[in-house]
């Protein structure tokens, strides 16, 4: 098992009061974002889905290898809507937590929520994902049995999904392995999460060559969920209760769930190639600042729509 | 005289030119020397048929980091290059393709918003003009310097991936020695044919990492293109004095004989 995990869960837990104990996130920390967004305790994608869902049924296994407990994927139902849920799983406690792997996906868990994407895209159903990982695995049979390929595929086959996809940062979004689910039309972080290309530590270690550095690198990095919507590389922030999600899960529960319900009577108006090029089109101007002088790629984009079937 | 040069593998030295000939392979061992995007080039392309895309893009610094902007500037200077990938058009046997090169030697080829940018708009012309895309891949991963938007490059370019597949476009890739991270977990595994160099290191986390994952050393020869080939994740292990031929060969049997026409 993953000692590095475990021994960062144990700092976690030990200031975990530390952050909770602020008032509202506008005077936390990017650091202590960091705390809460992997406190034990904090709801996780199953919290959500459950209440979300008047009912729900998780779907086991990727078809190939077998099941990846750290990817929760399933169908759900919401006042009559039938909706595909795909969600990183961390564990409720220790045990769990070695049984789900800290939340770290093998290739087996991107291939399970690969396919119920396309079962959802099959069956007119929308995809709603909840991120929550420190990262994909890396370890020896995730490398065996091809991560890369994994999550490069699900990036290609969710940037042209012909459902609606709602993607949700609920704690820790770590690098490749929360875009290998986070490809959608719509992204939104909980208020205390982050979302990142690398941990801080990771960070602090190769860029600042100093791993104690982890505090100022989690600063330096602009990861919280107000960066992230000044960059507007997500749509909204979903707020938490003011001591963080854990302190009233039901009121973030809540609040995704409005989100939910709000996105989707709208983008199911939207037919499936709309739905597509739409989405396209967001990945493409990601950062649109590098040639803002160049309507060319917006061109050029939309010349490509008219050579191909969405 | 001619320049020396030793080989890293075998410690043989050689004269530059000798090797040079030898496209930079050691003519004992069989060991693959680096090759500047120049002469990658010209090892695939016919004479004088490269035309690079203009450079026209922005300094980006996204996340104001202190230090960026002098480390893009001394990369510039030591690579004799603007960015870690080179992308333009050229001709292979008379058939027209796009092409796109990364270098190792900027950044460890490092993925941040102009080289995602130079790929996706490398990709999105060869779907345009519905002509192969040829990428030969070189990089640590994404560029941590840009913060998230380095992270934004793997969805940019495989969504590009997804237009090449959508247009019926064939998407060739070449891994070469390294390709790890953010890159071999993006468009690098995304082609319709994915080939590789001998002995080049591919795989999504690096061998240090997994090492302190697991806390033991990883066998000789794990996350070479030869472990890669034998895992089904890539096509074939081709030489460099035939990959013209072999590239030649796949445009040709994808794009219809009389495609130079």
């Amino acid at each position: 098992m993953n000692k590095e995990s475990a021994k960062l869960y144990s700092t976690v837990d030990a200031m975990e009061e530390i952050a909770s104990t602020k008032e509202a996130s506008e005077g936390r920390s990017s650091w202590e974002c960091v705390l809460l967004s992997r406190q034990q305790n904090r709801p996780s994608a199953s919290y959500y889905i459950h209440q979300i869902c008047d009912e729900f049924m998780e779907l086991h296994g990727d078809r190939y290898y077998g099941d990846d407990k750290a990817m929760i994927t399933g169908i759900g139902t919401m006042g009559g809507r039938a909706v595909t849920f795909i969600g990183n799983r961390k564990g409720a406690n220790m045990k769990e937590n070695i049984s789900c792997n800290y939340g770290m996906s093998n290739p087996e868990g991107y291939r399970k929520a690969l396919r119920a994407a396309k079962q959802a895209e099959k069956f007119n159903r929308p995809v709603i994902c909840f991120i929550d990982t420190p990262g994909a695995y890396p370890g020896l049979g995730a490398e065996q049995r091809g991560i890369g390929e994994a999550i490069a595929r699900n990036l290609k086959e969710f940037a042209t999904l012909r459902v609606p996809v709602l993607s949700f940062i609920i704690g820790e979004g770590g690098s490749g392995g929360a875009l290998g689910i986070g490809i959608g039309d719509k992204l939104y972080m909980l208020e205390n999460a982050v979302y990142s290309v690398i941990t801080p530590e990771g960070f602090a270690s190769i860029l600042l060559r100093d791993p104690s550095q982890a505090q100022s690198a989690a600063e330096a990095m602009k990861m919280t969920s107000r960066d992230l919507k000044e960059f507007q590389i997500i749509h909204d922030i979903i707020p938490e209760a003011p001591g963080g999600a854990h302190t009233d899960p039901a009121f973030t529960a809540n609040a995704i769930k409005e989100t939910i319900e709000r996105d989707l009577d709208n983008l199911c108006t939207k037919t499936p190639e709309n739905l597509v090029r739409y989405r396209l089109r967001k990945i493409r101007n990601i950062d649109v600042q590098l040639h803002s002088d160049n309507p060319e790629t917006s061109t050029k984009l939309l010349e490509v729509f008219t050579k191909c079937r969405l | 005289m001619s320049k020396q040069i030793q080989c890293p593998s075998c410690h043989r030295v050689f004269d530059y030119d000798v090797v040079a000939s030898y496209l930079k392979v050691c003519p004992k061992c069989g060991y693959h020397h680096r090759l500047t995007p120049a002469e990658r080039i010209s090892s695939i392309a016919d004479e004088n048929s490269f035309a690079e895309f203009p450079f026209t893009y922005a300094f980006p610094n996204p996340i104001g980091l202190e230090g960026y902007q002098e480390k893009i500037s001394q990369s510039r200077d030591k690579a004799n290059l603007e960015e870690a990938v080179i992308t333009g058009e050229c001709t292979i046997d008379g058939r027209p393709c796009v092409v796109a090169v990364m270098s190792f030697d900027f950044m460890g080829g490092s993925m941040g918003s102009v080289v995602g940018e130079k790929i996706a708009e490398a990709m999105i012309e060869g779907a345009l003009r519905h002509e192969p895309v040829i990428i030969f891949t070189a990089s640590g991963g994404a560029r941590m310097q840009e913060g998230i938007f380095s992270l934004m490059q793997m969805a940019k370019t495989s969504a590009a991936a997804a237009l090449l597949e959508k247009t019926l476009t064939p998407l060739f890739i070449v891994l070469t020695h390294p390709t790890t991270g953010g890159v071999t977990a993006s468009f690098a595994m995304l082609g319709d044919v994915n080939l590789a160099e001998k002995g080049a290191l591919i795989g999504f986390a690096g061998p240090r990492v997994i090492e302190g994952t697991i806390g033991e050393k990883l066998p000789a020869g794990f996350q070479s293109a030869e472990f890669q080939l034998e895992k089904g994740f890539i096509d074939a292990i081709v030489a460099r004095e035939d990959m013209k031929k072999t590239l030649s060969f796949l445009i040709r049997v994808h794009m219809g004989e009389n495609s130079n026409e």
